[in-house]
């Protein structure tokens, strides 16, 4: 059925640290890789190599530009580069998964996660346009949607080392800028780091109560605001300041030619 | 939104159907024999040729019969159920009027609520759609069904009826557009609060993750050039409402009658097209593209 869990045993989802991402998309080449070959139909490209390349991805890393605003200490504050990670937030009320005709889309009971059985999809696209997030996308090739499993198919997956059992993403990230967990657990890294870092939600006017959270970038160093310290500049003092011998000689002769 | 062919004939064209079959259900009017086939055959061949080329946009239409299932939560599934039950109750209402010269009444009217629900929850597919603010209001289902009771009726040749009906429908559509043009920046949603960044300063799209397009760029950034959309909605308004009007107040009986037909149908189209490509979905604010 396509009708929302009242409440999941566990919510299982990521924690994605703006000030930490460098924006590599190293995350986006593994989840198109792992989510290729495994769990459900294999996300296709469409002319890759053609003039007008597409394909399906699960995520994708955005990057804005943010000008903080002028005060009376910063009349000219430099401008923000933040990369933005946005993949699925298997979210608590979960617009995709009620409008799905036909029961593919489902939110799992036991971790909260959001997937779609694709043998019951038909390919009619209502999920993606409910998601505020686009993070749905219809493979051109399959004809059936496609999003972030969270790994399902790594997570709980014995045949893995127990390092490797976490989404993909969050294994590559060179970074560390992505983290996974339970939600549920007030104890677990996830939840500690968003309660610490104020981690957010997005669009909450949406109301859609996601899982995934983000973590705000700090403020950025001001370094003509801090003292100068310079360890360099006492080696590199001028030595003399009035030239002796030869180059005194020089320039004597020189200034009355 | 992209606005696909399949979706904006299967709206025009089974709205118009279903309200035929509406006023036919009604007993409003109560041809017989062949007259009454004529009838049903064009609110049949409106209603099912509109949904079998709504199958056209799915990328598994040999799965569709899943699609009756989830009617506890989805408004298409609904779509679908009450599309088939009208469907079914109007044949054999309609199977009375040309075989039997019988008017069965209760199922008339069974049948005639069946088909404004389909309409309606044609409509609230759009309507429940929070990604979508210039669809999210009651406006959406009422302009429907407004639309398709005056295209019913102007098909079922009721004269008076669609000189009533048609001009509130015209209202209905004026003020959803006046309503839909604002809608995006009153629902709150911006790429401040898409990013989270508002609390640091003004975010502006700097890098899309890709160099080329995507499913979401296809599907849901769809920009129509202002000054074309209001080229557009006037040629909707005056083809969809104003000329049909006008033309059933002149003599000349089938002639006018089915220009007016024609006008309306073309008009209709207009403002479906519309519909779509002006829908502004949020997804658009991660891209960029919604800066107004």
């Amino acid at each position: 059925m396509t009708a929302l869990p009242a409440s999941t045993q566990r919510k299982l989802g990521l924690v994605i640290d703006l000030d930490t991402c460098v924006g590599c998309h190293a995350c986006v080449i593994s989840c198109k890789g792992w989510n290729t070959e495994n769990y459900g139909a294999p996300l296709s490209d469409q002319e890759p190599y053609g003039k007008d390349p597409s394909g399906t991805f699960l995520n994708r890393v955005h990057s804005y530009e943010v000008q903080p605003l002028a005060t009376s200490d910063a009349v000219q504050p430099a401008a923000q580069l933040v990369h933005f990670p946005k993949s699925c937030l298997h979210c608590e009320d979960a617009p995709c998964v009620t409008v799905c005709p036909t029961g593919a889309s489902y939110k799992r009971v036991e971790d909260g996660i959001v997937l779609v059985n694709e043998a019951d999809c038909i390919g009619c696209g209502l999920c993606a346009w409910a998601c505020p997030y686009g993070a749905r996308e219809m493979d051109a090739e399959e004809g059936v949607m496609k999003k972030c499993t969270l790994c399902v198919d790594r997570i709980y997956n014995e045949n893995l080392p127990e390092v490797d059992r976490v989404p993909v993403c969050v294994r590559t990230c060179p970074a560390g800028a992505r983290h996974f967990g339970d939600f549920a657990d007030p104890d677990s890294h996830v939840s500690k780091l968003t309660a610490e870092r104020g981690g957010f939600d997005l669009m909450p006017e949406q109301g859609t109560k996601p899982v995934n959270k983000y973590l705000p970038p700090r403020a950025r160093d001001q370094l003509d605001e801090a003292p100068q310290i310079d360890i360099l500049a006492p080696f590199l003092d001028t030595v003399a300041e009035e030239p002796t011998g030869f180059v005194a000689w020089l320039d004597r002769a020189l200034s009355k030619v | 939104m992209h606005p696909a062919p399949s979706v904006i004939v299967f709206t025009t064209l089974s709205g118009l159907g279903f309200g035929l079959l509406f006023w036919l259900g009604t007993g409003i009017t109560t041809p017989t024999g062949w007259t009454a086939f004529a009838f049903f055959a064009i609110g049949y061949i409106l209603a099912v040729g509109g949904l079998i080329a709504s199958t056209f946009h799915l990328g598994h239409p040999e799965r569709a019969l899943k699609a009756f299932t989830q009617w506890r939560t989805s408004w298409l599934s609904r779509e679908g159920c009450a599309a088939v039950a009208a469907l079914i109750i109007m044949a054999l209402y309609g199977a009375g009027l040309v075989f039997f010269d019988q008017r069965w009444a209760a199922l008339g009217w069974l049948g005639a609520a069946l088909c404004l629900v389909v309409t309606f929850t044609t409509a609230m597919i759009y309507a429940q759609m929070k990604t979508v603010p210039r669809w999210r209001t009651w406006l959406t289902p009422a302009l429907l069904l407004m639309i398709s009771l005056a295209g019913g009726a102007l098909l079922a040749g009721q004269v008076t009826l669609t000189l009533v009906l048609l001009p509130i429908a015209a209202l209905i559509q004026i003020a959803w557009w006046m309503r839909g043009d604002g809608a995006l920046v009153r629902s709150g949603t911006n790429l401040a609060t898409a990013t989270g960044l508002g609390d640091i300063g003004d975010p502006r799209a700097f890098e899309p993750p890709h160099t080329g397009t995507n499913y979401l760029l296809r599907e849901f950034v769809h920009v129509v050039g202002r000054r074309h959309s209001r080229k557009l909605r006037a040629i909707a308004f005056v083809f969809g409402y104003v000329l049909p009007v006008l033309l059933l107040g002149l003599p000349g009986g089938h002639i006018t009658a089915a220009l007016a037909v024609i006008c309306h149908v073309a008009g209709i189209s207009a403002s479906r097209w519309l519909f779509f490509a002006e829908a502004e979905h949020v997804v658009g604010l991660y891209y960029g593209k919604r800066s107004a």
